[in-house]
């Protein structure tokens, strides 16, 4: 049995890459900047290739956590990069750079277009994009579907919960209740030999 | 009235958050029967261009819910709804990682990190097909949405490469008459 990591000891380990608090915080914000097009891409370039804060594994580990927990993923990812390296105050350091930029962006963005909402061209423009987004979403499913969807049950469960939000309407929190224990009980039992 | 609002919709953000898996496109349809069905805050067509904007807008893609709170409530209302999104989700995050060893050691973290994505590959095609139906109204529409998701299947490119090409597109086809 080897100790829990704690945020300090990975700190103190010998060794290990010192990040400071306001580079953390410089970090994100550049994280922010880049994010044109989802910061996925951005967050790794970032955190792995340009400040080498992690390496590419430690990063999909991380990754892989923030995918199973609830919430924004990346939000979560931010989380726990600012947390590994200067704690609850890091932590929070790294959402604010990562929030800040794209806040104040959004923010103007809706004012422009709320003053130029009636302009024609304005209007296709946005019918466009909600569109182009629809579309982008849509893509994102496609590829995850032929990624993720290789057993009849992994199908089934897709479908469900598809048919469960999408068409029907339901409450997400009633769907997720149901549908979450369902999955893993079938994934425990196709463990069992 | 704001001040009911506010806490409304931060309880509202923060337990859909909580309850989400897969992350924030998968709680799009639930944001939306909120934010049009439940309380009435917008209708198809602002939450049509709110998405819109949200999604042009650089980083991450909890800024839809920030941007609902600007459309309800201003300041006030971006900063509650962004705050609900991502604090008490961040929380468990937070716990979590302290716990990452002894959790990936655990057999019931393995056995549900493999059971979940399908019902999130279910949840982020409902929500295409969601705001699909609250934004889109013309075939031309329908065709950019296409695609725009045939090209992000088939290819790697910064997705905002074929949402960027859509606009040009749409803004010509407005201009012909066709949207």
């Amino acid at each position: 049995m080897s100790e829990p990591l704690t945020p300090d000891a990975l700190r103190d380990a010998p060794g290990r890459v010192v990040v400071t608090r306001w580079s953390l915080y410089t970090g994100f914000v550049l994280v922010g900047l880049f994010g044109f097009g989802g910061i996925a891409a951005a967050l790794f370039h970032v955190v792995v290739e340009r400040r080498r804060w992690l390496t590419a594994s430690e990063y999909t580990s991380l990754l892989g956590l923030g995918q199973v927990l609830p919430g924004a993923n990346l939000i979560n990812m931010a989380t726990m990069v600012g947390d590994r390296f200067q704690g609850f105050v890091g932590a929070f350091l790294a959402l604010a750079g990562l929030m800040s930029t794209p806040l104040l962006t959004l923010v103007a963005l809706a004012s422009l277009y709320d003053r130029f909402a009636d302009l024609p061209d304005v209007k296709s423009a946005t019918l466009a994009a909600a569109a182009g987004a629809v579309g982008l979403t849509m893509g994102t499913g496609f590829k995850l579907a032929r990624n993720i969807l290789k057993s009849p049950s992994a199908a089934l469960f897709a479908l469900a919960s598809f048919v469960a939000i999408g068409l029907l309407r339901f409450p997400m929190f009633a769907v997720i209740a149901v549908l979450a224990p369902l999955a893993v009980a079938v994934e425990f039992r196709k463990q069992r030999p | 009235m704001t001040r009911h609002v506010l806490l409304t919709m931060a309880i509202t953000f923060a337990t859909t958050a909580l309850v989400s898996v897969g992350g924030i496109a998968t709680m799009i349809p639930e944001i939306h029967r909120q934010a049009v069905g439940v309380y009435g805050w917008m209708d198809d067509g602002q939450f049509a261009t709110t998405f819109a904007i949200s999604q042009i807008a650089p980083g991450p893609n909890i800024l839809l819910m920030s941007l609902v709170g600007w459309r309800v409530a201003g300041l006030a209302g971006l900063l509650v709804a962004t705050l609900a999104t991502v604090l008490p989700t961040s929380l468990v995050a937070l716990a979590a990682h302290r716990a990452e060893t002894r959790l990936s050691r655990a057999n019931w973290y393995a056995v549900t990190r493999r059971s979940l994505p399908p019902i999130v590959v279910g949840l982020i095609v409902a929500s295409a097909a969601v705001t699909a139906r609250a934004a889109i109204s013309s075939y031309v529409g329908v065709a950019l949405a296409f695609a725009v998701a045939a090209h992000m299947t088939l290819t790697k490119t910064n997705p905002l490469v074929p949402l960027f090409a859509a606009i040009v597109i749409g803004v010509l086809a407005g201009r012909l008459g066709y949207l």
